[in-house]
């Protein structure tokens, strides 16, 4: 899967949590929580849908990781390699 | 015979429409089971039965707007008595099985985008599971709203599936079943200048120490698949739970003096992205583990955001937790859901420095507050509370 594809996936999933949010307009550094105003438990939700649909195990200490675009791709990226 | 009434979701509700009836005469109804579809300003909610019996007889048709309390249908539970003469006694006409096809078309306005499309929760499950555009049909309840028979007619003629119409319907179908934002603002003001007007707030706060709850949140956690992990607030609600069953007198209502509930059944505001908040009881939160507890909150967060709760979801609650969560602000003072006694704000949980046993370290801690009905209980008692809700928050294990 390239970067390409797993942001698509991201924003897809990103975009059913926050419907009216137009996710393709995050900035890479930007907080993706505090930008889509998105909660603690959709936060959860949107972790969980992420590893479903990615098929990656994303244990709780590594949820930092997911803060922003740029971490939250080059994370499942590496996770997808190995 | 009992009488089925038009019941309260809330301090905010005097009126609902009864869109859909979901059982026909001389059906068995089991506790639990779904009666009707009521059309509140808090979008359309499935109304539950309390008894056991046969459902005798409607008396109030499908779109007719009525006030709480109204009787709406008998139930036959063996018993020949009617407890109350207010039931008309005269021979009301025979039920009709399809009240519907019997009343004037409501003409239908041409259904714009964004605009909300009238339809009950059961015929919209059949459209979604047959693929049925809702937007192309044409319905024959209340107000021109969709039924099952509308659906099924479509199903049975053929009404082409989703297609090019599909984008358009998925952007529109998480408002389908919402009532209009306007609505619910108004249900919450109308809510809370009643609490702010009758309800005589007293606040207490008190800072807790969570480095022990988190820690074991924590380990809870490497256990579990991602999809059963805990977030603390489950543990908070538990938390509560316990206090409440140490200081009853917060779990009451307060109507014509104090009014102590046998249940404990916490209320967790929810918020909505498009304004406003929806307040799901947990039921019988004291005897739900946290797993529970976290289960229930799966379910409830996204019906609830859906607006597809059930009468029970809405009305039963006895006591209220609103919690800020991650990101953001320290506290929170609430203010009390009528006829409730009491409200417990969290803030966001955050590193601090805490002084403990001669010792300043840095922890996460939870500025958590209450308020409380003067009227119902004094300071003492809140206080007592705030202090079984942090105990029970330093023992995380025997939660």
């Amino acid at each position: 899967m390239t970067e390409e594809e797993i942001k698509k996936t991201v924003f897809q999933l990103l975009q059913r949590i926050a419907p009216e949010t137009d996710p393709s307009q995050l900035m890479p550094e930007e907080n993706i929580r505090e930008a889509l105003n998105i909660d603690s438990y959709d936060a959860l939700q949107f972790i969980v849908s992420i590893s479903e649909k990615l098929n990656v195990d994303i244990p709780e200490e590594d949820y930092g990781k997911t803060s922003n675009l740029k971490s939250l791709l080059a994370y499942l990226s590496k996770k997808l390699e190995g | 015979m009992i009488k089925f009434q038009m019941p309260s979701l809330g301090a905010d509700m005097e009126a609902g429409t009864l869109v859909e009836w979901r059982k026909q005469p001389g059906e068995l109804l089991h506790r639990g089971d779904i009666i009707a579809d009521v059309e509140t300003q808090k979008g359309l909610i499935e109304i539950e039965v309390f008894d056991e019996g046969t459902l005798e007889k409607f008396l109030v048709k499908e779109g007719e707007k009525v006030p709480v309390g109204t009787v709406l249908a008998l139930i036959n539970d063996g018993k020949a008595e009617v407890s109350e003469s207010a039931v008309p006694t005269e021979e009301t006409p025979k039920p009709e099985i399809h009240p519907i096809e019997e009343r004037p078309e409501t003409p239908q306005e041409k259904t714009e985008e964004g605009e909300r499309i009238k339809i009950s929760p059961l015929a919209r499950k059949i459209a979604e599971e047959n693929r049925v555009d809702i937007s192309l049909l044409q319905g024959t309840g209340p107000e021109g709203s969709i039924v099952k028979k509308d659906v099924e007619k479509a199903i049975s003629e053929g009404v082409k599936p989703i297609q090019e119409a599909q984008k358009k319907t998925e952007e529109t179908s998480a408002k389908l079943a919402a009532p209009n934002v306007n609505a619910m603002r108004m249900a919450v003001a109308a809510a809370m200048s009643k609490s702010n007007r009758e309800i005589p707030h007293y606040y207490l706060e008190k800072r807790m120490d969570m480095s022990k709850a988190m820690d074991w949140v924590k380990e809870a956690n490497k256990e579990r698949p991602i999809q059963k992990r805990l977030l603390p607030v489950a543990l908070l609600i538990k938390a509560v739970a316990k206090a409440l069953d140490e200081v009853p007198d917060l779990n009451a209502t307060w109507e014509n003096g104090l009014q102590r509930k046998n249940e404990i059944n916490i209320g967790f505001v929810v918020s909505l992205r498009s304004g406003g908040i929806v307040v799901p009881a947990i039921l019988q939160t004291d005897s739900k583990s946290v797993d529970e507890i976290m289960e229930n909150l799966n379910d409830l967060i996204p019906r609830a955001r859906a607006f597809k709760l059930r009468s029970s979801e809405l009305s039963q609650s006895t006591f209220t937790i609103t919690s800020i969560g991650e990101g953001g602000a320290d506290k929170v003072f609430g203010l009390i859901y009528p006829p409730q006694v009491g409200i417990v704000g969290f803030g966001e949980i955050s590193e601090q420095p805490f002084a403990d046993e001669g010792m300043l370290g840095i922890r996460p801690v939870v500025d958590v507050t209450l308020a409380a009905d003067h009227r119902a209980t004094d300071g003492l008692i809140g206080s007592k509370f705030l202090a079984a809700l942090n105990r029970h928050l330093q023992n995380p294990e025997e939660l």
